[in-house]
C-alpha cells in the first residue's frame, strides 16, 4: 500500500467502521424487534404451544430436521409440515400416527427415532409446529415440498 | 521459546489435534448414513454424530485458538505470561468439562441428557450448534472469563501491539457474543433472531479478528517482513470484516420472521463480505513475496499461503454463491449451504490454527525454528491431502445442492419432487463426497503422522 495511507489512517477506518456499524446494526435490532409482534405469530404463542417448543429442543429435533431452512440436511424441513400434511383438518391425526410408527426399520433406509412421547406431548408438538408454520418468513419455502 | 510461559500453549493444541481426529472419525460416519440411512441405527443415531461433529470442532477451534493465544500473546507482550498455572487449569477443566459433554451426547438420550442437567431451569438446549447442556455453557463461560483475565493481564503489564490488542479484542468479542446462547425465549422468531448473535457474529465477526491476529503473527515471524506494514494490513482487513460482515448478519434474517428490508441490507453487505477474504489473499502472497529471510519451518508457509487462498473460496466464493436473497430463496438449507460450510469453516479456521500449530509446535518441542525436512515433507502431505479432499468434499456437495433444487425447490406445489425422494437421487453424489472424506481422513492420519518423524535439522 501507498506510503501515504498510514497505520493511523487504516486504525481509524477500522474503529470508526466498527462503531458506525455496531450502532447502525443496534438501531436495526431495535426496530427488528419492534415490527417482529406483526409478523412472529406470537399471539398463538400458548402454554402447550411452548411445551412443543421444549420438546423440540430436548429432543434435539435440529439435529436432522431442518426448521424454517435452519438445522440439519438429513430430513425434511418442518416449518411447513403443517401445510403440507394435512393442515387444520387433519395434521393432527397425522403427525400423531407418523410418529408412533418411528422407526419403519426399512433397510438402508434414514431412521427416526422412537421418543415415546405421550399423546399430550405428541399434541403440543404438533402445536409447536403449526404455530411455526404461520410466521411471515417472505413466503419461504418457495413450494409445499419445503 | 522467548517465553518460557508459552509452553502452557502445548497442551492445548495437542488437545485441540485429538478432538479435530474426533470431529473427522464422526464426519466419515456422518457421511456414510447420508447413503446408508440405518447405518449405526439406533447406537448413534444421524442427530448424535452431527452434534459430536460440530461441538468437537467448535471446541476444538476454541483450544486452538486459547493455545494461540497463550503462545503469541507473551511474545508480543515481551513479557512472561501473567499465570501458567491458571492457564494449565482451564485447561483441565475444559478438557474435563467438554469430554464429559461429548460422552454425555454419546452415552445417554439427548432428552436425557438435558432432564440429568437440568434444561427446564435455564432451557439453552436443543438448538443448532448450541446443544451443549446449560452447565457446560457456564462452564464456557466461567473458563473464558480466566482466559481473559489472563492475557488481559500479560498485555497490561506488557508491550502493547497492534496483534495483541486485535486478537484479545476478537476473544472478547467472542466470549461476550456467546452471552446471547443464553438468551432462549418461548418466540421461535426471536429465539432465532438471537440464536445468530452467536453464530454469525462469531464465525463472521470476530473471529475474523482472532484469524487476522494469527495469521498476521505467522507472517511477521516467517516473512520478517517490517511490523508496520504487515499492521497496517490487519487494520484494513479487520476493518472491512467488520463494515461488511456485521450488517452481512443480515443475510439469515431473509426467511425466518424479521422485516422485508432484511433482504436488501443483507443481500448488499454480505456480498461484500468476500473483501476480507480476498485481501487476505492478497496480503498473505505479497508478504511472502517481499520476505526478508527464508525461514526453515516451510511448512508454516505453506499453511499460512492456502489459509488465506481456501479462506476466501470457501468463505468468500462460496458464501457469495448463495448470499444474495433472490438465490438464497431456492438455496437456503439445501446442500449448497452444507457446501459452504464446510470449505469455509476449513479453509478459515482449521486452517488458520494449523498455521499456527506448525509455526509453534517445533518451537514448543524443543526443536528450533522448524521441524526436520522429513518431518516438513510428510506434514505438505497431509496439507495437500486435506486441502485438495476438502475441495472435492465442497464440490460434491454443491453438485448435491444444484441438483437438489432444480428439483425439490424451482418446480411449483405439485411438481416438484418430496425431500426424501429428491436425496435418492442425488445419492451418487454423497457416494463421491464419502470417497473425499475417507481421503480427507488419510490426510489427517499423515500429518499427524509427521509430529513423529525425526530426522536432520531442516536448513534455511
Amino acid at each position: 500500500m501507498a506510503e501515504r495511507f498510514t497505520k493511523s489512517m487504516a486504525r481509524n477506518i477500522y474503529l470508526g467502521g466498527s462503531v458506525f456499524f455496531i450502532l447502525l446494526f443496534l438501531a436495526l435490532t431495535v426496530d427488528t424487534v419492534r415490527e417482529l409482534p406483526k409478523r412472529d405469530n406470537r399471539e398463538a404463542l400458548t402454554e402447550s404451544v411452548a411445551n412443543g417448543k421444549m420438546l423440540w429442543e430436548e429432543n434435539n429435533c435440529i439435529g436432522c430436521h431442518s426448521l424454517l431452512g435452519e438445522g440439519a440436511y438429513f430430513a425434511p424441513e418442518l416449518g411447513n409440515v403443517f401445510n403440507r400434511r394435512g393442515g387444520e383438518e387433519a395434521f393432527k391425526y397425522f403427525f400423531k400416527a407418523w410418529m408412533q410408527a418411528q422407526p419403519t426399520g426399512a433397510p438402508g433406509r434414514r431412521q427416526m427415532p422412537q421418543f415415546n412421547f405421550t399423546d399430550e406431548e405428541l399434541s403440543d408438538l404438533a402445536e409447536f409446529l403449526e404455530y411455526t408454520s404461520k410466521i411471515k418468513t417472505n413466503n419461504w419455502p418457495p413450494n409445499i415440498e419445503g | 521459546m522467548k517465553y518460557q510461559s508459552q509452553a502452557v500453549a502445548k497442551p492445548y493444541f495437542i488437545f485441540a489435534l485429538m478432538l479435530f481426529t474426533g470431529q473427522i472419525l464422526f464426519g466419515v460416519v456422518l457421511g456414510l448414513q447420508y447413503v446408508v440411512g440405518d447405518f449405526l441405527f439406533p447406537e448413534i443415531p444421524f442427530n448424535v454424530a452431527r452434534m459430536v461433529h460440530t461441538n468437537l470442532l467448535i471446541v476444538w477451534l476454541l483450544f486452538g485458538f486459547m493455545g494461540a493465544a497463550y503462545f503469541l500473546i507473551p511474545e508480543e507482550s515481551e513479557t512472561e505470561l501473567y499465570s501458567p498455572k491458571l492457564a494449565i487449569a482451564l485447561f483441565w477443566i475444559f478438557a474435563v468439562a467438554g469430554t464429559l459433554t461429548i460422552l454425555g451426547y454419546l452415552l445417554v438420550p439427548y432428552a436425557t441428557l438435558a432432564k440429568m442437567t437440568g434444561n427446564s431451569l435455564l432451557p439453552t438446549m436443543g438448538r443448532e450448534f448450541l446443544e451443549q447442556p446449560t452447565i457446560t455453557k457456564i462452564g464456557i463461560v466461567i473458563v473464558a472469563l480466566g482466559f481473559l483475565f489472563n492475557i488481559g493481564m500479560t498485555i497490561l503489564k506488557g508491550r502493547k501491539t497492534v496483534i495483541n490488542i486485535v486478537m484479545i479484542t476478537g476473544l472478547l468479542g467472542l466470549a461476550v457474543f456467546f452471552l446471547f446462547s443464553f438468551y432462549n425465549p418461548e418466540n421461535l422468531a426471536l429465539d432465532k433472531f438471537f440464536w445468530w448473535f452467536v453464530v454469525h457474529l462469531w464465525v463472521e465477526g470476530v473471529w475474523e479478528l482472532i484469524m487476522g491476529a494469527m495469521l498476521a503473527f505467522v507472517l511477521i515471524k516467517v516473512t520478517g517482513v517490517d511490523r508496520e506494514v504487515i499492521e497496517k494490513w490487519l487494520y484494513v482487513i479487520i476493518a472491512m470484516a467488520l463494515i461488511t460482515g456485521i450488517l452481512g448478519t443480515g443475510h439469515h434474517f431473509f426467511w425466518i420472521g424479521p422485516p422485508e428490508y432484511w433482504l436488501w441490507i443483507g443481500s448488499i453487505f454480505s456480498a461484500m463480505e468476500p473483501i476480507p477474504f480476498f485481501m487476505m489473499t492478497v496480503f498473505a502472497f505479497n508478504m511472502v513475496n517481499r520476505r526478508r529471510k527464508e525461514h526453515p519451518n516451510r511448512a508454516a508457509t505453506l499453511w499460512a499461503l492456502g489459509c488465506a487462498v481456501m479462506a476466501f473460496l470457501g468463505a468468500g466464493v462460496w458464501g457469495f454463491l448463495h448470499t444474495l436473497a433472490p438465490v438464497n430463496y431456492y438455496t437456503h438449507g439445501t446442500q449448497i449451504t452444507a457446501a459452504h460450510g464446510h470449505m469455509a469453516f476449513y479453509g478459515a479456521y482449521v486452517m488458520i490454527v494449523l498455521t499456527m500449530i506448525s509455526y509453534a509446535m517445533p518451537i514448543l518441542r524443543g526443536k528450533g525454528e522448524a521441524n526436520s525436512n522429513s518431518a516438513q515433507v510428510v506434514e505438505m502431505w497431509g496439507f495437500w491431502l486435506m486441502t485438495i479432499s476438502m475441495v472435492f468434499i465442497t464440490l460434491f456437495l454443491t453438485a448435491a445442492g444444484v441438483l437438489q433444487v432444480w428439483i425439490q425447490r424451482i418446480p411449483e406445489s405439485g411438481a416438484a419432487l418430496d425431500f426424501m425422494t429428491t436425496q435418492d437421487k442425488v445419492a451418487l453424489f454423497y457416494w463421491l463426497r464419502e470417497v473425499a472424506g475417507v481421503f480427507f481422513l488419510i490426510g489427517l492420519v499423515a500429518y499427524l503422522s509427521s509430529f513423529f518423524i525425526k530426522g536432520e535439522k531442516a536448513a534455511a
